[in-house]
């Protein structure tokens, strides 16, 4: 039995008057992988900022490793190297080269030295095929090379936890593959990993569970089958539904008669 | 065009160009360390101060240098608080700069995502290391050119010193053809001295400023 590296308890997030996430538990398991569906607006990006800290929480509590990590004593610092996360937009510091970008934390968080922050980035960089690509500076690469180096700058931390939000979203849909295939390989691995995504062929392919929030808070979970096959809730199959067309069926006159 | 009389009125010249130069870098300067400070304070929306410095920054902005300067040296004698022609230049250039350079500098650091810094507290880094090494060398990268032009434009207003009886470039020219009509020489050596003054700034300026740039922006 896996120990549970995250857990959740009864956490509630509002903006100003605004409540956006409400009472919302979850435990992530080591080595697992979770994935999070729900419609736009509906506070995955927000609950994954809740986690590291991004944004404070108005109730509840969150456990890394059996620390609590919302109090005030609490050092986000610290707590921040163990949970890496990746945006939608890769953010890569645009000043810096992919080299810089990747030995940047290490060296100035974890005080590594450069000639190993650097060997380890290299072997990185490798594993995602960008070895060629370390001098490059980020205005240089394709929005699938910069989300891999990004994806790589989180690896470098060494992160228990890794955090994933719609990390495909702003990509041509030819590069989408190349950042799902590293996401895949990472959780083959044994990384334990939180991913918001739409991507739902992806969700199936590399969730150990699927939780399906909306309105704030989760709706339905379950393993990968178990969702997409057998959703049990109204919300979680109108949701579904939008991913899928039914056939047209065309009126008589049009059939095979092209105007 | 007499090439004697102009090597006559040299030394006046290289006298008034160096005095120029060094109340206009004096006052570059202190526009640059006005100018940050203000814009940290605006951008952080320190109470009080932030708005203080709001109206400090549209009343420098939106009045001539003259204007400042007559009122620094004809108008604090007045209320008891004289000060030399040199340092009044000095000072006027400051504040006007400094409210030039503070805009460059906000909308430097405001063009800078907040998902930037938000990325460098994800990975563990402190508010100070963020600062330091993401906030600001993007910010400054962005306000590069905004900078460059102010500097510029901080030298020439230098022209307007002759005013309050500096004896700056305009106000050699400006003397020495009343005392002796070599119009055509005298103005020939003010355009000369003044792209000395100028162009060294404008072309160190653009190599400074695509070294900075080339990460972000590329040749
Ligand atoms: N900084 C903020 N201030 C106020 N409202 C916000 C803020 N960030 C997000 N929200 C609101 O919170 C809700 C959830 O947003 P988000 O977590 O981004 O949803 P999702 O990632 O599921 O699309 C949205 O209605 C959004 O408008
Ligand atoms: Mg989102």
């Amino acid at each position: 039995m896996a120990k549970e590296l995250l857990k959740i308890e009864h956490i509630t997030k509002s903006f100003d008057e605004t409540v956006i996430l409400r009472d919302l538990s979850l435990t992530v398991k080591e080595g697992e992988v979770l994935v999070i569906v729900g419609p736009s607006g509906c506070g995955k990006s927000t609950f994954l900022r809740c986690i590291n800290g991004l944004e404070t929480i108005q109730e509840g509590s969150i456990y890394l490793d059996g620390e609590k990590i919302n109090d005030r004593s609490a050092n986000l610092e610290k707590v921040r190297q163990k949970i890496g996360m990746v945006f939608q937009n890769y953010e890569l510091f645009p000043h810096k080269t992919v080299l810089q970008n990747i030995t940047m934390a290490p060296m100035l968080v974890q005080k590594k030295p450069k000639a190993e922050a650097e060997k380890e980035a290299l072997s990185l960089l490798e594993r995602v095929g960008l070895s060629d690509r370390k001098n490059f500076y980020p205005r240089q690469l394709s929005g699938g090379q910069k989300q891999r180096v990004a994806i790589v700058r989180a690896l470098a931390m060494h992160p228990e936890i890794l955090l994933f939000d719609e990390v495909t979203a702003a990509l041509d849909p030819e590069m989408v593959r190349e950042v799902l295939d590293v996401m895949l390989d990472l959780a083959k691995e044994g990384r334990t990993m939180i991913v918001v995504t739409h991507e739902m062929s992806f969700a199936r392919a590399v969730a150990d569970r699927i939780v399906f929030m909306d309105g704030g808070n989760i709706v339905e979970e379950g393993t990968p089958s178990e969702f997409f096959d057998n959703p049990q809730t109204d919300r979680a199959k109108k949701f579904l539904s939008t991913f899928s067309f039914d056939r047209i069926e065309k009126k008589d006159e049009y059939a095979g008669n092209p105007i | 065009m007499d090439l004697e009389v102009m090597k006559e009125y040299m030394p006046l010249y290289r006298e008034a160009f160096f005095l120029t130069m060094k109340i206009g870098w004096i006052g570059i300067l202190g526009a640059v360390i006005i100018g940050f400070a203000a814009a940290v304070v605006r951008l952080l929306k320190i109470p009080v101060l932030h708005r203080i410095l709001g109206a400090y920054i549209e009343l420098f902005r939106n009045t001539p240098l003259l204007v400042q300067l007559f009122f620094l040296y004809f108008g604090l004698p007045k209320l008891g608080l004289s000060i030399s022609a040199p340092f009044c230049g000095a000072l006027g250039l400051m504040l006007l700069g400094g409210a030039y350079m503070a805009e460059t500098f906000r909308s430097g650091f405001e063009a800078i995502p907040v998902l930037q810094t938000e990325t460098a507290r994800a990975l563990g880094m402190s508010k100070f290391q963020t600062t330091v090494h993401v906030l600001l060398p993007e910010a400054l990268s962005v306000s590069m050119p905004g900078f460059t032009a102010n500097m510029i434009f901080l030298l020439k207003e230098t022209s307007v010193f002759s005013a309050i009886s500096l004896m700056d470039l305009m106000f050699t020219a400006k003397d020495l053809i009343g005392l002796y009509f070599r119009t055509v020489e005298c103005l020939t050596l003010l355009v000369v001295f003044y792209l000395f003054l100028l162009l060294p700034v404008s072309i160190l300026g653009s190599i400074v400023e695509r070294r900075v740039r080339y990460a972000e922006f590329g040749a």
